[in-house]
């Protein structure tokens, strides 16, 4: 028996959150916590938490996971599970929407700031715009984000400022565009960022980097966006 | 674009170059500091007041000045904006540091030069 502790707030039914623990049954396998999920479920219809590909491929389900974020679909017990618990939370820093269901606007308003698509004013070629596979390249390690917020939420400087600090998964998004060949807004984007709260709130504490369950470094995206900044001023 | 105007230089950039730039400078002169005294460390009044008379100590001194006051003023800007979370609370507090950056910067010249 597992004993899972979660993270319970029915808005309009309960004045405050609390903690609710529950025994699952696991029948002694290294099961994802996903199916620990689900098989609350079973339990309590009333539970709620997101979740489609189970996979790690749609990220949705982000959950803060024996106090570490991550995806639950990918996250196996014997990786967390502590003394046979295992506590359940919603990813910090966003609203409550009901139990393990974050309300997302603020963390897709900053990925919107970034204009999150190609910008290109030449005139269309007849089939596509090519690149070479070196300029293709650089921008692995950064398309591969699956936006499911894990790092944005994991960072202190995206708690404090979450209005103004765009955040590593905005920061990441930010330079896939600023590496793009095909793009050439550059420009733009840069005088965009180059506010003391946009790119330079990051203080470099690597929360992002460690969470990320794509293992992707938004770090090290941000220092690219800095010394590009620094190249443009100088 | 986040718009501000009580930051230091305005934009992220040179508030962040600033802010390295000044902790070079205040990490040289605590280490020239620090050797100096190590090995000098009988040093009477006559030989300190003698250090800090020369042109360029005093040049160094109060480049370490000017960077501590900017260093500050910048570290504590932020920290303001991550954790006052209310208006007026973080404008006093703005304008507070400041005020005392101004004030020991002027002091600071004052004891430098011996005014
Ligand atoms: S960078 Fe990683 S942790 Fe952040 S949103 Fe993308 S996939 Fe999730
Ligand atoms: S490295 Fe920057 S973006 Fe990543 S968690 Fe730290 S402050 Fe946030
Ligand atoms: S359910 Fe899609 S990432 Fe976990």
């Amino acid at each position: 028996m597992l004993t899972v502790s979660i993270y319970r707030y029915h808005p309009e039914l309960d004045e405050k959150p609390y903690m609710q623990d529950f025994q699952v049954d696991t029948g002694g396998k290294d099961i994802m916590v996903l199916d620990v999920l689900n098989l609350l479920k079973i339990q309590d219809r009333g539970l709620a938490y997101r979740r489609s590909c189970r996979e790690g491929v749609c990220g949705s389900d982000g959950m803060n996971i024996n106090g570490t974020n991550g995806l639950a679909c990918i996250t196996p017990l014997s990786s967390v599970v502590k003394n046979n618990k295992l506590v359940l939370r919603p990813l910090p820093a966003l609203p409550v929407i009901r139990d393990l269901v974050i309300d997302m606007d603020q963390f897709y308003k900053q990925y919107e700031k970034i204009k999150p698509f190609l910008i290109n004013d030449t005139p269309a070629p007849g089939i596509e715009r090519l690149q070479s596979p070196e300029e293709r390249e650089k921008l692995d390690g950064l398309y591969e984000c699956i936006l499911c917020a894990c790092c944005s939420t994991a960072c202190p400087s995206f708690w404090w400022n979450p209005d103004r600090f765009i955040g590593p998964a905005g920061l990441l998004q930010a330079y896939r565009f600023l590496a793009d060949s095909r793009d050439t807004a550059t420009e733009e984007r840069l005088a965009g960022l180059d506010d003391p709260f946009s790119v330079f709130r990051c203080h470099g504490i690597m929360n992002c980097v460690t969470v990320c369950p794509k293992g992707l470094n938004p770090t090290k995206a941000i220092g690219h966006i800095r010394n590009m900044l620094m190249t443009r001023a100088t | 674009m986040v718009t501000t105007v009580t930051s230091y230089g305005r934009s992220g950039l040179s508030d962040w170059l600033v802010q390295r730039a000044s902790a070079v400078i205040l990490a040289v002169y605590s280490i020239f500091m620090v050797v100096y005294l190590l090995l000098n460390p009988l040093i009477d009044f006559a030989q300190w007041n003698s250090l800090f008379s020369g042109t360029s100590m005093r040049i160094f001194s109060l480049m370490a000045l000017l960077s501590l006051g900017a260093h500050c003023w910048i570290g504590l800007w932020s920290v303001s904006t991550d954790y006052l979370k209310h208006f007026a609370v973080r404008f006093v507090f703005q304008m507070v540091i400041g005020l005392l950056m101004f004030i020991y910067t002027i002091w600071g010249v004052q004891l430098l030069w011996g005014l």
